[in-house]
């Protein structure tokens, strides 16, 4: 009996959490450094189209961005379901583009005067938007000769644009 | 003699710190990169210009009607065929540019009823007012789509190299403007947009 007993002598040594803080502030560090917090409040619906033939844009890109959609589900009591314009975080109309267009330019801190040329705007729309909104938003940039724009998307074939 | 004794700050909390800070950037965290097709809106003319008058063959008109189905070139098309019938549009070279070289690097059917030259075939989209947005963006998508093919057809035969490629090495921002690198990349862009010209145009929308 006893040749048998023997071998369960020392009972399973502790596990050393010694390294959990050591592992914790590894992960910590890379979400840290990754984190980029959004900039505006989307009050417009954002499920954007997908392309693949698409240009990144850098982080050092001179963007202003426009944002156009149907309002979100909780905005629709008060703004109707037609699609809007969003600019900063406020709902605003099409005439209201151009001077969003020059006070971010002149007043952003990122941007700035000298990059009224290479500005790119972004259009973040909605797929389901209708092309007139669109067409209005762009004349209203051509006027103002801010001819730069880059449609954003997601990356993905086009025919996912029309899957249910 | 007057040592005393400082005592331990226990660690022993530590983890549960960076775990609170740990939770909260994962929470915050969006993996959001900012991507689409980028383009040029033309500059509005000055007035009393007159538009330069094109021959219908170099011309490839897309029209998209407020249900989403597209005309092309007089014909219903679906949105899968487009690239493919654009590339055959670009790269039929049946003609001679301005300076009346023919194209040697056409690979197309050099039909007399498509387009001259790569140089001089235009692309004009039109949509209707309530054409959806993401019927657009497909739109777009395949025309650049097919640019692209062509350019990284040419791109492969000069530079072994995709055009694609090339174009994001270029916009990479850890190179710097003006360096000799990035001259050289935008010469061999250049190059194979001279073969290619992107000429898109979005002509005003339609009304009903």
């Amino acid at each position: 009996m006893s040749k048998f007993k023997k071998k369960k002598s020392g009972e399973l040594p502790p596990v050393s959490t010694a390294a959990m803080p050591d592992i914790v502030f590894m992960l910590l560090f890379f979400f840290m450094t990754v984190t980029t917090f959004k900039k505006d409040d989307y009050k417009v619906r954002q499920n954007l189209a997908f392309a693949d033939q698409v240009q990144t844009l850098n982080k050092d890109d001179k963007v202003i961005y426009i944002y156009a959609g149907k309002p979100s589900q909780r905005y629709q009591d008060d703004f109707g379901t037609q699609a809007k314009i969003q600019l900063n975080d406020k709902f605003a109309d099409v005439s209201e583009i151009k001077d969003y267009w020059f006070n971010e330019i002149n007043n952003n801190p990122k941007l700035g005067q000298q990059y009224q040329n290479v500005a790119i705007t972004a259009l973040k729309v909605d797929g389901e938007t209708n092309m007139g909104l669109i067409s209005d938003i762009k004349q209203e940039l051509r006027e103002i000769n801010a001819l730069k724009i880059n449609y954003t998307t997601k990356k993905g074939e086009f025919s996912k644009n029309y899957k249910k | 003699m007057g040592r005393r004794n400082i005592p331990e700050v226990s660690a022993g909390s530590m983890a549960d710190i960076a775990f609170l800070l740990l939770i909260f950037f994962l929470v915050t965290t969006t993996f959001e990169v900012d991507s689409g097709i980028t383009r040029k809106l033309p500059p509005i003319p000055p007035p009393g210009q007159v538009p330069p008058i094109i021959k219908q063959k170099n011309l490839f008109t897309v029209l998209v009607n407020k249900n989403n189905d597209l005309l092309v070139e007089e014909e219903v098309m679906q949105l899968k065929d487009l690239r493919q019938a654009t590339i055959d549009f670009l790269d039929n070279g049946g003609g001679t540019n301005e300076i009346g070289e023919p194209c040697n690097y056409c690979q197309g059917k050099k039909d007399e009823t498509s387009s001259d030259h790569p140089n001089k075939a235009i692309i004009s989209v039109r949509n209707d007012r309530e054409t959806e947005y993401k019927t657009f963006i497909s739109v777009q998508n395949e025309l650049v789509g097919a640019y692209n093919f062509l350019r990284n057809r040419e791109s492969m035969k000069i530079n072994g190299q995709k055009y694609t490629t090339i174009d994001s090495l270029y916009n990479d921002p850890k190179l710097k403007d003006g360096s000799p690198e990035k001259d050289a990349l935008s010469k061999k862009l250049k190059k194979i947009q001279d073969m290619y010209p992107l000429k898109i145009s979005e002509a005003e929308n339609v009304k009903n």
